[in-house]
């Protein structure tokens, strides 16, 4: 099962996790991640626009990419969009499979493409100014690991 | 044509998305860069330098040679930044 929701709504990291484990017994080990917002440099809030549609069809491909290449047993991504204050969550990936390495790889390859495939922008609010954030490199050298 | 943009090109220019019927000649996305530039100033600031900018031809990321055509969806956006 693949579950993939865009969402402005706070989500339950611990909630997300019990729904990976809905075939109790079949699997051996769930890896997750959880992104939240710093509150660097007096953040004092983010705001995440997206491309509706191209948001949803980037990850489904990217989850159907993983599923190939690891024995998935279920996955689930939630990205939030909106405006979002130091503490709260940004993203979760969690996956589900019969062994940890598959878990853990499959999660970071996950990752890896939301930050440098799926069309999400950040905007930082700080006292004295606006602005977007820049990509960087290091995000783009992390995904060519998988090629 | 449906045309969108996104994060500061769509400041920049100051529409997030538009319905455009570009000239018969225009059959790439820089070809479309071009007859955007030759709108006004906002555009020809948001298309300064294609090196910032990315482009998604019907939601698939695409290169600035892909072709396009009248009933294409074509959207303009900086590198992405989630996760």
């Amino acid at each position: 099962m693949s579950e993939i929701r865009i969402q402005h709504e706070y989500f339950d990291s611990g909630a997300e996790i019990a729904a990976l484990n809905g075939a109790p017994g079949a699997i051996g080990a769930i890896a997750t991640f959880t992104g939240l917002v710093r509150g660097d440099d007096g953040l004092i809030a983010m705001t995440l626009d997206h491309y509706p549609g191209m948001c949803e069809r980037e990850i489904a491909a990217h989850a159907a990419e993983a599923r190939k290449r690891w024995p998935i047993i279920a996955l689930r991504i939630v990205h939030r969009v909106g405006r979002l204050v130091p503490g709260e969550n940004i993203v979760f990936v969690g996956v589900a499979s019969l062994h940890r390495q598959a878990a853990f790889e499959a999660a970071e390859f996950l990752m890896d493409y939301l930050k440098t495939r799926a069309p999400f922008w950040k905007r930082e609010e700080r006292p004295s100014r606006e602005d977007w954030v820049e990509a960087r490199a290091v995000d783009e050298d992390s995904v060519k690991r998988w090629h | 044509m449906k045309i969108l943009y996104f994060a500061w090109v769509r400041q920049k220019i100051g529409v997030s998305e538009e319905e455009l019927r570009p000239p018969e000649s225009v059959t790439t996305v820089a070809g479309l860069i071009e007859f955007l530039k030759s709108r006004g100033p906002n555009y020809a600031a948001a298309f300064e330098n294609l090196k910032a900018l990315r482009v998604a031809v019907n939601q698939h990321h695409s290169a600035f040679d892909a072709r396009v055509g009248p009933d294409d969806e074509i959207a303009f956006f900086p590198p992405v930044t989630g996760g």
